[in-house]
């Protein structure tokens, strides 16, 4: 009878990087809200991951019901392997958040203890899926037919068609999820383990480092002002050029989208801080910890072909394939890569009316390149132009190898937007990532068919 | 290969000659395009832009139009189209946004023609003018069409679609201005190539992107669609708003369609995905291709028909690096190896079934049976002059099985419904009370089913021991009722019709069951079968003789709780408690077995009648033994299934329902599920909505227990401002105001509200009825005569 009460965070509130105030609004938006009372009766909590992602209600919405169908409505996979598939998927990136979400979750759904011991004590069906799991996580271009045809081939421990997409999706859903968490640096649940009471073990957020502080509030903001103005210019720059310059030859396109590729060589994170040990809760879930990204261009290797975009889109080839095999799913999927792409409150900073539509498409496309794919149509110098060195950094290391996103990373690009707009860029990251994934296991699976 | 056809078609001097052939490309075709005299085809893709030309026996490279060192991405072609008008031009759409045309007239190597860069993104098409040499029209990734005049540098018209990307472009053949374009999110608009400002006309096809249209080639209004959701639809666009009057589901997204020449209702179509084969439907019957092409090994990304007026050519190119041309005559048709077969009820419940006369005649040993007359029709269909096609003319029978009114009369079903105690009594006092209805309605078999099931589960020390030879003797009726599972064997007929008829057969079979009880006895199984001495009718008579006897005991029985079963379901308290059912079956067994913990077997054995010797013998081994109830669970478990199998679902679900655990764990979950649900269907259709919840209540398949859960709410507006009331039933957000006040008391109702569907003033259920003994009028005031049921 009483009106519902959501219960709020108390202490840290749900990121380290984004002040409590920033997301806990007094009297948010009713739609925000809405949403929160329907996470909040369905399982029983406002996690962390949904606070933050409710500053974006329209994106929350259709994230909610992807991971509803994915995780508890009707599929192939009974429940508790689901939960399993993504504590595999979150431990490939030591995202201690999800995974001790997930064994909750798994325990909750009646799934055996045991294999929390470790992958080794899984059943050696859901082990056959660390190899791709490993693949997808961290260089997604390396899936061949031949996993597939390992995974399906008939036998003891076999999955099906249907079974395989499911999982897929779980695993590029919860890897992409994991670059959320750790790009913008959602704490743990209250009553994880190392929860508040604790320093979280990840995100590894500088909090001891003083620069951390800087950025938000700092007297560079004369600065950061003219950075917004610059990025403006830019925009408008490009915009009218784009009508006139026309003289760039082909070559030239080419070598742009190539450049943009080995220059994201450089913008990896210089800084490699010693490997922290991994909490050995996580870590049991990981075989061959040590395969990680590897740059897709590295000079004097043999660089396997760039994905030609328009070769095998979404839209076209990704979407019926999904559709076919697990019906719902490419539906909400579908709708989940339009909202977040097209999603615009037409504001920049402290500016607005303005049409950001090349900026997002400059950061999609950007970290599709960054996995290797390249679109035809788009000019790769305009990356260049918009998007700023620690922008590039910051996309780079939460895309490729998100546990070592740090909140200076975080606080270092954009400093004059808005927290709201860093997370719209998490969420361009996010989408953008599982779609690259998915589009490199999908056309596996298309080849396996035909 | 060797019988493939060759087939010449004259077509106004110009003879096409040919048969089923292909050959390699070197890479992936992405579309192809003919030129206007049928001889050369145009293959272009990513890394491949080629023409062969088309000979007799083989396809002839004739050229290469990727020149250069390093082609850039301008040869990375989307689309390709071959002027129909001028057979040295075409247009290519790049990737990378770009539109080229391509002079083959031009002596250099290079024919390029002319670059129009305008596009930000990929094209996807181009178009030519059906009639006007000059005109290019292309359909793009960003969202625009732009019309080209190719004696100029620039675009002359660009036309903003409003929306995301642009799949499809299509000049009308017949309308000199209008074109037709189709959109990523699912509509398609018409234009007027004259006014860039605005789209004459749109409407939202399919859901999801549609990939593809066509005009039909002589019907001028029509339009054909392909999209995403596996759908073909025929627009007919004569009228003002454009109407659907054809649609194909295929089983894959569909990528492209085109209108066979010739034949009005014929489409050809390929698919994006999954699906590699080419078919051509006759869209007038969606359900089957009328023709299917499956030389392609991936998935085919063009189709074009070889020449304009001849239909017995297609040529498609695939991703598979292939270009094929197909020959109508040897394509697969589904059609042949496919039994068309009808089936149909009639308004009085006769049913027809035609079938091809090749098929029934087959079936030899399937003996008339009274009720089918048997017509063997003819229909040979007559030919449209039109379409020049051999259509099989077939034969096919058609029977027509009446069922007469007297079984076809489902009353007892009815009537059972309503009677049977399914819960709340224990299992004896159930068990009489089902068998006592039966009986009423004249079904023996279940009303002794129902005794038997009393005697097997309800424990023997309950039984006062002048019963006891009886119950003896009966368990030994589960004989003929083993036997009347091979009844279905017995007489040839009934076995092969009751399906058809199945409450007639049921009662056959009861009347068999009657006669051949005596015959049965050859029955080698164990040591019951000394049971059978005894007279049949002694053993049957005896039945209700017991009646009485169980109902003393079960005086001890809290009336209440009969009561509370009694209850019609609209009676519920005002708060109907929700419970987990399981649970709530449980504590009912708790009730029907407390009989069970009553009687020992010290006691049993201690009131074994001294009637017959051989009996006593029997009779002993059998108690001391103590056969355990689940000696018999397979038995009832054959017997249920035999009902269902006889479509008398309501006697296995109501043994399911009464039997409880003591029998489900028998039964898989799937079946206990399928039975609920057709008995369920079966109630509602029947509109027993009381007993259908009442079932769905008792039921402890899970699925089947959600079935009341479902849609459980209630929407409603404010009284104030009729809009929706989100969280609260009585306050609304909006107007802030108490929404449902009593019209008798003028509180708030914060608990059950009953209004009337007149005027919609209500209040507190008590204070309404308690105003109603007084006044009919509203107590709002309103003058409304409120009625409340």
């Amino acid at each position: 009878d009483r009106e519902i009460k959501i219960p709020r965070q108390l202490g840290r509130g749900p990121s380290s990087f984004i002040p409590v105030e920033e997301i806990l609004q007094e009297g948010t938006e009713r739609a925000q809200r809405q949403l929160f009372i329907e996470a909040f009766v369905s399982t029983g909590r406002v996690d962390n991951v949904t606070m933050v992602m409710g500053l974006h209600p329209e994106y929350l919405a259709s994230f909610w019901k992807t991971q509803y169908l994915l995780l508890r409505l009707d599929g192939p996979l009974p429940y508790h392997k689901r939960h399993y598939i993504a504590i595999m998927a979150a431990a490939r990136h030591q995202c201690s958040y999800l995974v001790g979400f997930h064994v909750a979750e798994f325990l909750k759904v009646g799934g055996n203890p045991e294999w929390l011991q470790g992958l080794h004590r899984a059943p050696q069906k859901l082990r056959n899926l660390n190899e791709i799991n490993k693949i997808l996580a961290h260089r997604p271009w390396l899936i061949t037919k031949e996993h597939i045809e390992a995974l399906l081939k008939t036998g003891e421990n076999s999955w099906s068609l249907a079974e395989l997409i499911q999982a897929l999706v779980l695993l590029t859903h919860y890897h992409s999820l994991a670059s959320f968490v750790f790009g913008c640096g959602i704490n743990l649940e209250p009553g994880q383990e190392g929860g508040p009471a604790f320093q979280p073990p990840s995100p590894r957020s500088c909090d001891s480092s003083p620069a951390s502080e800087d950025g938000m509030s700092s007297p560079s903001g004369k600065d950061a002002m003219q950075e917004v103005e610059v990025l403006m210019e830019r925009m408008k720059l490009l915009q009218e050029c784009q009508l006139e310059e026309e003289g760039v030859t082909q070559e030239e396109m080419e070598t742009r989208f190539e450049l943009e590729k080995t220059e994201s060589l450089l913008v990896a994170p210089t800084v490699d801080i010693a490997e922290p040990a991994l909490p050995p809760n996580v870590l049991c879930f990981v075989e061959e910890p040590e395969f990680g990204y590897k740059d897709f261009t590295r000079k004097g290797e043999q660089a396997p072909p760039t994905f030609r975009a328009q070769d095998y889109t979404w839209e076209d080839h990704g979407y019926s394939l999904i559709n076919r095999l697990y019906p719902d799913m490419g539906q909400l999927l579908d709708e989940k890569f339009q909202v977040v792409y097209n999603l615009t409150y037409n504001t920049i900073a402290m500016h607005s009316g303005v049409d950001t539509t090349m900026l997002r498409r400059a950061i999609w496309n950007y970290i599709h390149c960054v996995f290797g794919i390249r679109y035809d149509d788009y000019d790769y110098g305009e990356v260049n132009q918009l998007l700023e060195r620690s922008l590039k950094v910051y996309i780079k290391t939460v895309a490729c190898y998100p546990e070592k996103a740090t909140k200076r990373m975080y606080t270092h690009f954009w400093r004059h937007f808005k927290h709201s707009e860093k997370v719209h860029v998490n969420l361009l990251l996010l989408e953008a990532r599982m779609q690259a994934a998915l589009l490199y296991a999908l056309r596996a699976i298309t080849r396996y068919m035909t | 290969m060797e019988k493939m056809a060759r087939v010449t078609t004259a077509l106004g001097g110009n003879t096409i000659t040919g048969r089923t052939m292909f050959c390699h490309l070197d890479a992936p075709a992405n579309a192809i395009s003919v030129c206007r005299d049928a001889a050369q085809v145009v293959v272009a893709g990513r890394n491949i832009f080629k023409i062969y030309s088309i000979d007799e026996d083989q396809f002839v490279e004739k050229l290469n139009l990727r020149v250069g060192r390093k082609p850039s991405l301008n040869f990375s072609c989307a689309d390709v189209v071959w002027h129909q008008m001028d057979e040295n031009l075409l247009a290519t759409a790049a990737t990378n946004g770009v539109v080229v045309t391509w002079n083959l007239g031009k002596p250099s190597r290079n024919k390029q023609d002319q670059l129009f860069t305008e596009h930000k993104r990929t094209v996807n098409k181009v178009c030519f003018h059906p009639t006007e040499v000059y005109m290019l029209l292309s359909g793009s990734q960003d969202g625009y069409m732009k019309c080209f005049d190719l004696r100029k540098k620039d675009s002359v018209s660009t036309f903003s679609g409003q929306s995301e990307s642009v799949r499809d472009v299509q000049f009308s053949i017949r309308d000199y201005f209008t074109f037709a374009a189709t959109f990523e999110n699912g509509n398609v608009q018409l234009w007027d190539i004259r006014r860039p400002d605005r789209y004459e006309r749109m409407f939202t096809a399919h859901n999801g992107p549609v990939f593809c249209c066509d005009w039909h080639l002589e019907d001028r209004g029509w339009l054909a669609t392909g999209g995403r959701d596996k759908m073909v639809k025929v627009w007919d666009m004569n009228t003002n708003r454009a109407k659907e009057i054809y649609c194909v589901q295929t089983i894959a997204s569909v990528a492209r369609v085109k209108w066979r020449p010739e034949c009005k209702h014929h489409i050809a179509t390929c698919s994006m995905m999954v699906d590699h084969n080419i078919y051509v439907w006759d869209v007038r019957r969606p359900f089957i291709p009328s023709a299917m092409f499956e030389e392609h090994k991936d998935v085919t990304t063009g189709i074009v028909w070889r020449h304009l007026h001849d239909p017995y050519f297609l040529l498609s190119g695939s991703k598979d690096s292939t270009l094929y041309q197909h020959i109508f005559k040897d394509a697969s048709q589904p059609i042949d190896r496919a039994n068309p077969e009808g089936l149909c009820y009639s308004l009085f419940g006769d049913l027809a079934f035609a079938a091809k006369e090749s098929l029934i005649s087959s079936d030899s040993n399937r003996k008339p049976y009274i009720g089918d007359r048997r017509h063997p029709i003819f229909f040979k269909r007559k030919l449209d002059p039109t379409e020049q096609f051999e259509y099989i003319s077939s034969s096919s029978a058609l029977s027509v099985f009446e069922t007469d009114l007297e079984s076809g009369s489902m009353d007892w079903f009815v009537r059972t419904a309503k009677q049977y105690a399914l819960a709340g009594r224990p299992l004896a006092e159930l068990c009489d009370h089902n068998a006592k209805v039966a009986k009423e309605l004249d079904r023996d078999q279940v009303a002794q089913t129902w005794t038997m099931l009393r005697i097997i589960y309800s424990s023997p020390g309950t039984v006062p021991s002048a019963n006891l030879n009886h119950s003896l003797g009966k368990g030994s009726t589960s004989l003929p009722l083993m036997n009347s599972f091979n009844l279905k064997d017995i007489p040839p007929g009934i076995g092969n019709e009751s399906r058809l008829e199945r409450s007639k057969g049921e009662s056959r079979s009861e009347n068999i069951l009657m006669d051949s009880s005596s015959t049965l006895i050859n029955n080698d199984e164990n040591e019951e079968t000394e049971g059978s001495d005894v007279p049949a009718d002694y053993l049957l008579g005896d039945v209700e003789g017991d009646e009485d006897e169980l109902y003393m005991m079960d005086h001890e029985n809290p009336h209440a709780e009969e009561q509370e079963y009694i209850l019609p379901q609209e009676a519920f308290p005002l708060r109907h408690e929700i419970v987990d059912n399981p649970s709530a079956l449980d504590h009912l067994q708790e009730k029907a077995d407390s009989p069970h913990v009553s009687g020992n077997e010290a006691e049993t054995v201690s009131l074994t009648p001294v009637e017959s010797f051989s009996l006593i013998s029997i009779s002993h081994s059998l108690y001391e033994n103590r056969l355990p109830t689940d000696f018999f669970n397979p038995i009832v478990r054959d017997m249920l299934l035999f009902y269902a199998e006889q479509g008398d679902v309501q006697m296995a679900v109501s043994v399911l329902i009464v039997l409880g655990d003591r029998i489900r764990k028998e039964i898989d979950e799937q079946t206990q599920e399928h039975w609920y649900t057709s008995y369920i269907d079966l109630l509602q259709r029947f509109q027993l909505w009381n007993i259908s919840n009442e079932v769905i209540k008792l039921s402890t398949c899970r699925a089947i227990n959600c079935l009341n859960q479902a849609s459980t709410t209630l929407h409603i507006n404010c009284s104030n401002c009729k809009r929706p009331m989100s969280n609260k039933g009585w306050i609304c957000d909006r107007c802030r105001q108490c929404a449902s006040m009593c019209a008798v008391c003028h509180h708030v109702v914060k608990g059950l509200f009953v209004w009337c569907q007149g005027c919609s003033h209500g209040g507190h259920l008590q204070h309404i009825m308690k105003w109603l003994e007084t006044s009919s009028h509203c107590p709002a005031g309103c003058g409304h005569l409120c009625e409340y049921t």
